[in-house]
């Protein structure tokens, strides 16, 4: 192992499979074999497919796919669903399968020693044949199950690993785990291609299943480490989420704009921070969706782009219940200055829901965005998974130096927190509170800047009243306490002056 | 009797190539009278032809004709296995004992 050439640092070659590049530091290692090991369902086939497929769509080389378990007709066909004309590329000569799958009808007997010499000879000629630069074996341990001779085809197996090393190829090989933590893959193909190995999971998790990307090790080079979530889209393939490897690069700014609300403005000392991200939460009925009307009202006055996720009313119920505030949505869209995106929580999975949101963000380019409501999202989702679809979503959009405003239901009418609060509360910028306050028997609303990131902001719990005109703050309860949690209690006058006392003494 | 048509995929003259060709060569003469085609195919030279019939192992044998297709793959080293393997015992006077 000694020479020039070993001293070279390990280069990378780009997959092009979205996300992936970013949580690998640079895609996979150049010319070398990458171990993908998965249960079944956990998108092995695809990942193998698309490699190739970005390769010769990105400009990264064509390829050659061998396939061990189904038959070429059986790919060409599934991977139409995902946007990939391998027939055409075959045409083309940018693909070639080395069909190794099992032959129906084909009784095979085995009479002496064999070895797998043509099997190599076949991967070696179809690899010159499209002067291939990436390799996919689909999956390996399917070979085990074609002959009777496992120690043979083990043996046989370290040549084909070995050939393949020397194509100078980068190649991935699949192989079949029977469980999600565990041995790495099954029939210890593991021992093959031991530098890199790459592991997908397809966790069951309260109901709902959860798909994720984990880079084991890449001998010699870095990479990020731990799960990622990533989603099998048609058309597209698949897509990593890349979360924590998402850099904290975005600058901050200390332009101020408007929340949509004057007096809301004034207890935020001027206006919301415009790459801010607000967090208000309340009961329901407590005027969550006013305030997001508002802010996009706001955003449009100032002539900004603004977005808005519903996932809680339908487009017509918004639209309605604008137009009562006298808000005209419909026109604002027709001016292209506003789109509204509602989607139904339960549609899809929470990490299909954040693709689509990139997605419509970037074609949409807003200044400002709203989300309507956080809590609806979160029932569609596992803890986890919600937080990483917050985490996404925030470091997404705190990138395009976008003002976001989400808004969180609490469980209970009188105080109270939300979970999402719990989880999104450290990553929000601000947070606003809406409370109902019962006060004599009469029902009164409170809204309160409980915090704002790089901002001195109005401390009191302010009474507020809506109505056609939209949301009024008016003065801060004086002679109430326990507003926030949940047990607001008259005060007399006479008892805050003692009180008040009582802390100037101590002082 | 009809002719039979064999094709035997090899991988490079290898010890176990020649060992395999003179194997089926010894049967094709002692047992079908001469009356047979044998091709013998190196997937190093021809590796399409491996491609065409999904070869993976080597050497692997393919009967042709007469039918049913039959493949044997190893070095042939049991010659009572290949014949009943090619489905060609038939066709010869059984030998007694």
């Amino acid at each position: 192992m000694t020479g020039d050439k070993q001293l070279l640092e390990i280069q990378k070659q780009e997959t092009h499979i979205a996300g992936f590049d970013l949580i690998s530091n640079g895609g996979l290692p150049a010319k070398r074999t990458t171990l993908v090991a998965g249960s079944s369902g956990s998108a092995k086939t695809v990942f193998a497919v698309q490699f190739l497929a970005e390769g010769i769509l990105n400009g990264g080389g064509n390829g050659v796919f061998v396939t061990f378990e189904e038959t070429a007709d059986d790919i060409r066909q599934n991977m139409l669903g995902l946007g990939w004309d391998i027939d055409r590329w075959e045409r083309e000569d940018k693909w070639a399968f080395v069909d190794a799958s099992p032959q129906p009808g084909n009784e095979v007997v085995e009479i002496g020693a064999y070895d797998l010499g043509a099997l190599i000879a076949r991967i070696e000629h179809a690899v010159q044949k499209v002067n291939a630069k990436r390799l996919s074996l689909d999956s390996l341990g399917a070979i085990f199950t074609q002959f009777a001779n496992a120690a043979t085809v083990r043996s046989e197996l370290f040549r084909v690993a070995s050939a393949v090393k020397i194509m100078g190829v980068t190649a991935i090989m699949t192989a079949e785990r029977t469980e999600e933590y565990g041995d790495i893959a099954r029939h210890g193909v593991e021992a093959f291609v031991s530098d890199n190995v790459i592991i997908l999971r397809n966790v069951l998790e309260e109901e709902r299943r959860r798909r994720t990307i984990e880079i084991l090790k890449f001998r010699g080079t870095t990479h990020q480490k731990g799960e990622y979530p990533f989603t099998v889209l048609p058309g597209e393939g698949m897509v990593v989420i890349p979360l924590s490897a998402i850099e904290l690069k975005h600058k901050s700014s200390n332009i101020r704009v408007t929340s949509g609300n004057s007096e809301l403005d004034k207890m935020c000392d001027g206006g919301v921070f415009r790459d801010s991200i607000i967090l208000v939460s309340g009961a329901t009925g407590n005027g969550k969706t006013l305030m997001v009307t508002e802010f996009i009202a706001g955003g449009i006055d100032n002539d900004e782009r603004c977005m808005l996720f519903a996932f809680e009313e339908s487009r017509e119920q918004l639209f309605r219940n604008a137009i009562g505030w006298g808000i005209d949505f419909e026109k604002m869209e027709e001016e292209g200055k506003l789109k509204v995106v509602c989607m139904y929580p339960e549609a899809m999975g929470l990490e299909d829901h954040l693709i689509r949101l990139k997605k419509a963000i970037d074609e949409f380019k807003p200044n400002r965005l709203a989300l309507d409501s956080l809590s609806a999202l979160e029932r569609v989702s596992t803890i986890k998974g919600f937080r990483e679809f917050v985490i996404g979503l925030t470091s997404f959009i705190k990138h395009g130096e976008v003002a976001g405003l989400f808004t969180a239901t609490t469980s209970s009418l009188m105080g109270g927190s939300s979970i999402t609060e719990a989880h999104v509360s450290t990553i929000t910028d601000s947070i606003i509170l809406l409370r109902y306050v019962e006060m004599y028997g009469e029902m009164h609303r409170g809204i309160t800047v409980l915090k704002m990131r790089g901002s001195k902001h109005d401390k009191d719990i302010r009474e507020y009243t809506i109505d056609q005109n939209g949301m009024h703050i008016g003065k801060a309860f004086r002679n109430v306490t326990g507003i926030l949690s949940g047990h607001p209690r008259n005060v007399e006058p006479e008892e805050m002056e003692r009180l008040s006392g009582l802390f100037q003494e101590a002082g | 009797m009809s002719e039979s048509v064999l094709k035997l995929f090899i991988t490079g003259h290898t010890p176990r190539s020649e060992q395999a060709i003179a194997n089926l060569r010894a049967i094709c003469e002692n047992e079908l009278g001469g009356q047979y085609e044998l091709v013998i195919i190196d997937v190093l030279e021809r590796p399409q032809l491996a491609e065409d019939e999904k070869i993976l192992a080597t050497p692997t044998l393919i009967k042709q004709l007469p039918p049913p297709l039959r493949r044997i793959i190893g070095d042939l080293s049991d010659k009572d296995k290949v014949l009943l393997g090619l489905d060609l015992l038939s066709h010869t006077e059984p030998k007694s004992k």
